[in-house]
This record gives structure tokens, sequence and C-alpha cells, in this order.
């Protein structure tokens, strides 16, 4: 850490005796503050990612060893039914996924926003606390109640009289998996759009209440707008997440035999292929090409987000 | 923001908009939202106190036969000469280097971007945003040999290092940093002749300080809750973090030397949640103020 | 390793931060991270006598293992032999382990003295190069000391372990529940269909046994119907998972799977020990060392499970090794004679084996297996039952000749992707082992070898 300091106020001390023009000076100040970030940054993620674009141009083997193939593993990538089929699943998963849980989210924040609710304080707290709760023991504790002989599934068919609800079956695996993620993230967003909302001046109500609006036109035109730039947020940073849906499906996988394959999101096909099959190689490709996707995208939603607030 | 104006000026509803009555009707719809949040919470606090052999049998939203909550509390410290306890030192150890470490490089670095002309700037936080959408357990293995060959694998240092990145937190100052500290508060002080180390130290920082709690607090949730990393780097249980320490407790209910112990790895996980969300209530008032300024510009 | 964890947590950082300009180009110059290129400089050829001497001089150990007796058993070590340390770490249970040491083999540093190993994967690390043929310290001396099929497994080519216990496959069988629904024990498997459908059928609520589709479960019932689908020699591989034998066990347990006999449970799940425990599945097919654990673990069937053999096809006993682990010493170790000298010790001696039996494990010592007073064991659990004599007839009847895959550890990681779809969908057995089949040869040859 003291390294970093170091790093931090040499800079500073050689230049600050000397004068010069006030607007090139400060924009060389400002390094010393966005240095050690900087310099961290570069070590955690640069170098490794570097290091992946190295390793994704060569092929390793068990026997024969290492060899560069150049473009070799992004062709076979780019036609490999496996990868797709996880992109896929995982495409699926943000578009119903992400709408719903930002949705309900979002009517959280407005309930609690609006003020009409009693003790509002609690429900804030309550519906953000799944969100201190390590991922680990989410999937432990939902594993336990999806399990369809004992869990609480089980006592839900025995109340129904049947056994409609297989939350580890093949067709509802992604929808637990779903209602997992959901759990856990839904009252972080929740708090990134009441934040939003906070921020409104009262005085713009009142001006609405003069002019008679409803409370649903308040909504409409005071409040979502405000929290546009929260929603733009949100959106990019669940993008995110689906794309790298890993921890859940990974420790729900011992329950759920089977239906859980090892390609089930391009996250854990990585995975697998490195810690599994050696293929330290053609997992960092995949790592690549799932991010560049997930950047593209999230590029996408961010000028469109941004574009609207411009009109 | 002028948007009001447009609403229909017919329609009037006096003190509800600005000044609105309490509803119970939308408050009990709520519940069910408080219900869902709440469910899982509580079955962990009822199985919590069931003995192993109570866990197998019987339902898992009733208490069992026995109450056996401080027993198991208590069997949770003991199991394995206490590994619990050093996996709570080490994931304390983490979270204060780590996420300490991680508030002040993001604040640092934010209020940089905020304040100064930096060359590069935009570059920067697209190279930043680009960064963190490269799935973080592809990039494991690179890591992973990257810190094998620095000697820090199965070290403390192997967690700690690469925690120290926030980017939502860096982000958050960024905006918060906009937000509340006035350009001709710098202006005046940099008159005085301070210089900016001790100007961002004597004015900034009281400025930002909700802004500060609510990333240290995301980075204390983030380091809490790190489990892929530690399972990559540490191979030694004795540097492990709570979550990759329940993990193995859990996995310890299969196979040839099977011996569950699901009773305490539930144990376990009720009280490696009791800490974070008491810091949370504790320090609710600071992250809530510091979110709102975060925000409100996309 | 043990540097590393010795270094104070202020001194970590500087030094990294020094070594970190040599260290990068370093790293990326490590294109030989294959497991076979990253090996540290071979070990100078030892011999017998090493071991007595390193033991003499001391040292210090790593021993990577998550059998619960491991702890004890180092300590009565190092009471015997006080000038030795051994570090006992539970590095993950089996696959979580394997991950743990193939990073570390492939970082070329981290890697324990000695670690255990399960038998399937055993060939995999020896063949990565990352083990200790044992042989140049005399081991091959101690072969008659195990069972011929546990011997088997570690005797590939070299010695690269020592059998730690076994897992001849039984049956476990819950009498209650068989005497409520008048189920006769069967002794065929095709007597075992006919029981699962009548108890099926009788309480659609109770399944026979469980399967939700586990390839260490899998390939124990193949070996079991006298399957071979894995030929390997060197680095030539050959794949048939459509032999004689493994059709035979595919066929059959397709009787099983298609019209929904086996309750869809996963072994180990916390659903699995639940439904054991109140005779929602009534019987295990599964290997020695189980008895220990159900006794330990389901207080709820005392006096209720009874062991019996395997069923079989032709009503000759057979069965096959299910799970079991030797220990290994790793290539990476500083000071193999003394890791070979603790191993021995370990896996052969009787103060080790003692303790290692007290905590319920199944042995691979002849000795042990043959002698009047563990065969004599009668446990109240098993209804007074002289399960041991069971067992070790068990121990006996192992089909031999049973091999597995080079890369076993990556084959059983796609066995969900392929022939699990078999068992969500309850469907042919056969279509899912061809599908396998097809991955596993393009991942072979993906890697190098001569596959079929």
């Amino acid at each position: 850490m003291t390294a970093l300091k170091q790093h931090a106020q040499a800079p500073e001390r050689l230049r600050r005796p000397r004068p010069g023009p006030r607007r090139v000076r400060r924009d060389w100040r400002g390094w010393q503050f966005v240095g050690p970030f900087a310099f961290v940054f570069v070590f955690v993620f640069i170098a490794p990612l570097a290091y992946a674009l190295w390793l994704s141009l060569f092929q390793n083997r068990l026997v024969g060893g290492n060899v560069f193939v150049g473009l070799e593993n992004y062709r076979t990538a780019l036609a490999d039914p496996q990868f797709w089929d996880g992109a896929l699943r995982v495409g699926l998963f943000l578009l119903v996924q992400v709408p719903v849980m930002l949705l309900l989210a979002l009517i959280a924040a407005l309930s609690i926003d609006s003020a009409r609710l009693y003790a509002s304080g609690l429900f804030r707290l309550v519906i953000f606390l799944p969100y201190a709760v390590p991922a680990v023991v989410a999937v432990l504790m939902w594993g336990f109640i999806y399990g369809n002989q004992f869990g609480l599934a089980a006592d839900l068919n025995g109340l129904l009289g049947s056994d409609l609800i297989t939350p580890f079956a093949p067709k509802w695996i992604l929808a637990s998996l779903g209602n997992i993620v959901t759990w856990e993230f839904v009252g972080y967003n929740m708090l990134i759009f009441y934040s939003a909302l906070k921020t409104i001046p009262h005085e713009l109500y009142e001006a609405a209440e003069i002019d008679g609006a409803t409370r649903f036109q308040v909504v409409k035109a005071i409040k979502l707008p405000a929290a546009r730039g929260a929603i733009v947020i949100a959106t990019i940073f669940s993008i995110i997440g689906s794309f790298q849906l890993f921890n859940e499906p990974n420790v729900l996988n011992p329950l759920a035999d089977n239906v859980i394959t090892s390609y089930f999101t391009p996250n854990m096909y990585a995975y697998n292929l490195s810690f599994a099959g050696q293929q330290y190689n053609y997992s960092a490709t995949i790592a690549i090409i799932m991010g560049l996707i997930t950047a593209v995208i999230a590029y996408v939603v961010q000028l469109r987000g941004t574009r609207r607030e411009d009109r | 923001m002028s948007t009001y104006r447009t609403i229909n000026p017919r329609v009037r509803r006096p003190s509800s908009v600005a000044k609105p009555r309490k509803s119970i009707g939308l408050t009990i719809a709520m519940g069910l939202f408080l219900a869902y949040a709440l469910v899982p919470l509580g079955w962990l606090a009822i199985n919590a106190t069931k003995t192993q052999p109570d866990l197998f049998s019987g339902s898992g939203l009733a208490f069992g036969d026995s109450f056996a909550l401080w027993d198991n509390i208590v069997q949770t410290f003991a199991y394995n000469d206490g590994i619990f306890l050093r996996w709570l030192g080490n994931t304390l150890l983490y979270v204060v280097v780590g996420a300490g470490g991680a508030t002040l490089l993001a604040t640092l670095a934010g209020y940089g971007l905020a304040k100064y002309a930096v060359p590069g700037r935009k570059a920067y936080f697209a190279v930043v945003l680009g960064a963190i959408a490269v799935p973080g357990t592809a990039l494991a293995v690179p890591t992973f040999l990257l810190f094998s060959q620095l000697g820090m694998t199965n070290t403390p240092w192997a967690i700690i290092v690469p925690s120290l990145i926030s980017p939502f937190g860096l982000y958050l100052i960024w905006v918060y940093t906009l937000e509340s500290v006035p350009k001709e508060l710098l202006e005046a002080a940099r008159m005085d002749g301070a210089s900016e180390l001790r100007i961002f130290l004597t004015i900034s920082v009281k400025l930002l300080t909700p802004g500060i709690v609510t990333v240290a607090l995301f980075a204390i949730v983030a380091t809490w809750n790190n489990y892929f990393l530690p399972l990559i780097m540490l191979s030694d249980p004795d540097w492990y973090p709570l979550t990759v320490g329940l993990n193995q407790w859990s996995q310890q209910a299969s196979g040839v030397a099977a011996e569950p112990i699901f009773n305490l790895v539930l144990t376990g996980s009720l009280l490696t949640i009791v800490p974070i969300v008491a810091i949370f209530i504790v320090l609710q008032r600071f992250w809530q103020s510091g979110l709102s300024a975060g925000s409100v510009k996309g | 390793m043990t540097n590393l964890k010795r270094r104070t947590i202020l001194a970590g950082i500087p030094a990294a931060l020094t070594t970190i300009l040599a260290g990068i180009p370093a790293a990326l110059t490590t294109g030989a991270l294959a497991a076979c290129g990253s090996s540290t400089e071979e070990a100078a050829a030892g011999k017998p006598a090493d071991l007595d001497a390193a033991l003499e001089k001391g040292g210090k150990l790593t021993y990577w293992t998550w059998t619960p007796s491991g702890e004890d058993q180092a300590k009565a070590f190092m009471d015997q032999y006080p000038n030795v340390e051994v570090e006992v770490v539970n590095a993950g249970t089996a696959t979580d382990e394997y991950t743990a040491l193939q990073n570390a083999v492939a970082a070329g540093s981290g890697a324990p003295d000695v670690a255990q190993i399960e038998y399937y994967a055993l060939q995999q690390f020896s063949l990565s190069d990352s083990l200790v043929d044992l042989t140049q310290y005399g081991f091959a001396d101690l072969e008659d000391q195990y069972t011929a099929s546990t011997w088997g497994a570690v005797n590939l080519g070299g010695i690269y372990g020592l059998p730690q216990d076994s897992g001849p496959m039984v049956m476990l069988y819950n009498q209650a529940v068989f005497d409520e629904f008048g189920i006769e024990v069967p002794t065929t498997w095709d007597e075992y269909v006919a029981a699962a459908q009548a108890l099926h059928a009788a309480d659609p609520g109770k399944y026979l046994t469980n399967d939700a589709g586990d390839p260490g479960f899998a390939q124990p019932l193949m070996w079991q119907a006298g399957g071979h689908p894995y030929t390997v020699d060197g680095t030539d591989v050959k794949i048939d998972l459509q032999d004689e034998g493994t059709r035979r066990w595919a066929d059959m347990w397709n009787q099983m799977l298609e019209p929904g006999l086996l309750a869809p449970i996963s072994t180990w799940s916390d659903d699995w020990w639940k439904a054991l425990s109140d005779g929602t599945v009534s019987s295990l097919i599964i290997g020695a060392w189980m008895p220990g654990i159900l006794e330990g673990s389901v207080p709820d069937g005392a006096g209720d499970w009874r062991v019996a053999p395997v069923p079989s096809y032709d009503g000759s006993p057979a069965t096959a090794e299910n799970g079991g682990s030797a220990q290994s010493v790793l290539k990476q170790s500083k000071d193999p004679a003394l890791a070979a000298a603790f191993l021995r010790w370990l896996n052969s001696s009787e103060e080790s084996v003692d303790v290692f039996l007290g905590s319920g494990g199944f042995p691979s010592t002849t000795a042990d297996l043959t002698s009047e007073e563990f065969l004599s064991v009668a446990p109240e659990y098993f209804g007074g039952q002289k399960i041991n004599e069971v067992l070790v007839a068990a121990s006996e009847n192992v089909v031999p000749g049973f091999e597995y895959l080079p890369y076993q550890v990556y084959a059983n990681s796609v066995f969900p992707d392929t022939v699990g779809t078999a068992y969500t969908e309850l469907s042919d057995l056969n279509a899912g082992l061809t599908a396998w089949q097809e991955t596993l040869v393009t991942y072979g040859e993906s890697q190098g070898f001569k596959v079929n």
C-alpha cells in the first residue's frame, strides 16, 4: 500500500514549485488521484486480459505441447454449438429475468417513495436485505427450498395434491435460477431507483398538485424521467451480470444432476473448459468473445439511454 | 425539468400528490414483496435451530423436535479446532484491507476524473467498463497463473489485490463529486496556495463522506461475499474466507468419506449473514444519501 | 507453499511489487502451461534405502486429503517420527481438490508433497507427469499387501500411489421397507427390476433406488456388467461405450429409467439423505465404505438396514470398485524420499490403517480384510448382521481389468451434457452413451491422443 501512495505523491512533489499554464498543470495533477486505481487496474484486469488474448492464440495439448494457431480458436468458438447454446440461454435469461427484476424493483421503489406505505423504512431495508446474503448462501438456501422431495416445493405439491412444482426439472431450471437472481438483486436495484427518486425536489410535486396531476401522471411525467439515468445504469449492470451468470448455476449444480450442463452458460463453459478440461487456450477465447458481446450490448444500451435523455 | 406543465389541469385531487395519505391496500400488496424477501431467510433461521438428524426428518418450514441453535453455534465455532473463527478473521482481514483499499482508490480516482481534465479521461472510463464486461471467472486462469508467478497464490494478497478495484465505486464517486464539490470552493482554496492533495483531504473528503461510506459499504459486501476468486486462488483452508469454507463444509456431505454437517453449514450461513446485515442497518443513513446523489445522473 | 504461508502479510506486497517486472514476462512466456511442460526437473532416481534415511533426517511435508482420519493419522506419524512435521490440508473434496492440484501443476508451484487422489483420476495425473513413480523406492514389494483391484488401480505402468481404501460395490437395503411390501432380497438384476416395479406400484411415493445420473455410479455398473469401454495404451486410447458389457448394463438400467422407477434424487443431496431416512429410497448399490456413513448420518434407519451382494446378471457373484482413493507423491515435492516414506507408513503400517479403520473406513489391505476381528463385527445398526463378511466377499469378486480414461475428470464433467439427457428425458441410455463417446473422442483428439 505504501508503495502505491508513494507512486501517487511523487509526480506532485516534482511539479508543485513549477509555475506554468494552469490547464496543463491541472491535467497532469489529476493523475495523482487517478494513478493508483489505474495501476492496480492494469495489474488485475489489463494484464490478465492481455495474457488471455495471448493464450487465445495458442493450443496446448496433454500430449504434444504448445502450438501457435493464430485465430483458429476463434473460428472454432464461433462454430461451437455448445458455446452458442449457452450464449442463447443467457440471452433468454437476460430478456426475461432482467425486465422482470427491474420492473419489480421500480414498483417497489415507487411504492416506497410514494410515502403511502406504513413503515416504509422497514420495507426499504427488508427488501434490500437479500443483497447482503452471499450468493453461495443464497443458492444453498434456495436449493434446500426447491427440493421436490422434502423442500418447500414438496410441501406445496402435497398441498395441491399434484407434482407440478419441480424447480429442478429441465424446463423450469432457468426460471428457478431467475428467481434466485431476482431475489438477490431486486432490492439492490430498488435502492438505486429509490435514491434517484429521492433527489426530485419536493417543489415539483407541489407544482404538480397545483396543476391537479394524478399520482399516475406524476409517476409518468416526473418520477420516471428522473429515474431514467438510474434505470440505464441498472440495466447495464444487469446485462453484465446476466452474461456472467456463474455462481448460481454452479452451486446449484450438485442438486440438479444433469439438468445443468457443463456449457449451461458461457461462463460455466469457459470455467469447465479450463478447470475440468485443461483447455486454457480455448477457455480464454470463449471469455474474450463473451466479453466483446457483453461490451457491445452494454454500449448500445448506454447509447440509447443517453440519446433519449438528450432528446 | 419542466415536464410537469404538460399535466392535465382538469383533474383535481388535492392533498394526494405532495402530501399523500397512508394506504393500507398498498402496504398489504407490498407485504407480499416483504414475504418474498423474508421467506428464505426465515427458512434459514428456523433450520439453523435443528440438529443434523432433525434436518433429515420433518418439514423445512416448521421447527424440529429440538431447539439446538445455541448448540449449533457452539459446534460451528468448535468444529475442526475452531476453523470457523479463523475464516471469520480472514474475511475481516479481506474486508478491512480489500474493501478499505478499494474505497480509497475509487475515491481518489473518481474525484480525479471529476475535477481534473485528466488526459485520456474518456478512454479511462471506457476501458474500465469494457474490462468488467469480460467474464471474471474466465479471466481467473490467466490471473491465477500470473499471480502464481509472483508467488501470490495461497496468500491473502491473491484475494486482497483484485478486490481493490471497484468500478461501480469509481463511477459513484465521479458522479457524486460532480454533484457535491463546487468548483468555486476548490478555486478559492487554490488561491490560498493549498496543494491539490491538501485541498482534497481537508475540503473535498468532508463533502464526499456520504458517497465514500456508500462505496465502502458496497465494497464491504462485495468482499464479504467474494466466493469465486478465493476458490481459485487458495488451496489452504487456513486462508479461506467464510463463503468458501461454508461451501467446503457443504461438500463434506458427499463421496467416500461423507460426513454431512448440514446443521453447521446452515448455522454458519446464518452467522455469516448477521454481521453484514448489522453493518447495513447501522450505517443506513449514510448510504442512502450517498446513493441519492450517485444515481441522479446516468 | 510453506514459505509462502510463512511470509508475513506485510512482507508480501513489496515482494510482489519488486518481482512484478520480472514476473510478468516470465508468466507470458510460460506458454508451456502444459501439464507436461511445467513439471519440475526430474527427481534424481531414489532407492529404497533413501526412505529410512529421510525419516531419520526429518523435514516438513504437506499432505492434501479430505479423509476425516487424515489429521489423526498424521499425528500418530509425527509421534513415531518426531523429526518429521506433516501439515494436513483439506484442499477440497474430490474434484475441488483436483482443480487446485491441476492449478498448482500448471503454475509449477504450490502443490503438496502428498495428495489424496481417487482411483479414477489417478491415470490423468500420472499421464500429465505430475506424480512420482514409486517403483524406485521399492514399492513393488508392497503389492501382496493389497487387494488385486486396488493394486491394479495404482499400478499404471509405474506405481503412482498406494491404495488407501477400496469400495467394492454391495447392495444396502432397508429390511423394514422390504418386509412391509413383501419384497424378497433380489440376487439378480431381473429380480431387482421386478422388485422396483412391485414397490413403486404398491406405493408410488417409494422407490427401490435413486439415480439422477452420476458418472461415478454409472461406470462401476458398466464395470460390473463386464463392460470395458476404455482401453488405454500410452497415448493410444480406444473408447467403446457400446461394447457388450456396457450395453448389457444400459439395457438393464433402461428398464429402471424409462418407466420412472428410479427416484430422480441426486445422490448426496439433502433430499437424498432425507429419502434414506424416511424410506423413500429403500436400497443402494454402493461402495463398501457406505455402511459406516449410513450409520453415522442416518440414525433413523437404525436396525432397518442390511447388506447383500450386488445383484448379478447370471447368478455368479461379480462386482466393481466404486470410489476409493490412493495417496500419491507429487513431482513438485522438494523431498520425494521423505514424502514416499510418509506414504508408505500412511497406507501400509498397522498403526495408520487402524486409525483409518477406527473412523469407519473400508480397507484395501488384505491383512485387515481377512482378520478375524474385522470379519466378526456385527453392528446393531444392521440388525446384528456380520456385514464385513459380505463386504469382504465383495472385495474378492471385483471383475478384473477395468480401466479409466487418461482424461477421466473431464469425461465425468461432460457426462451431464450427453448421458445426462437420457436421465432427464427418461429415454434410452444407449443414445446418451453414444453421444458421450463422440464428445470424448473429439476431446481426446484435440488433446493429442490417438483415439479409436
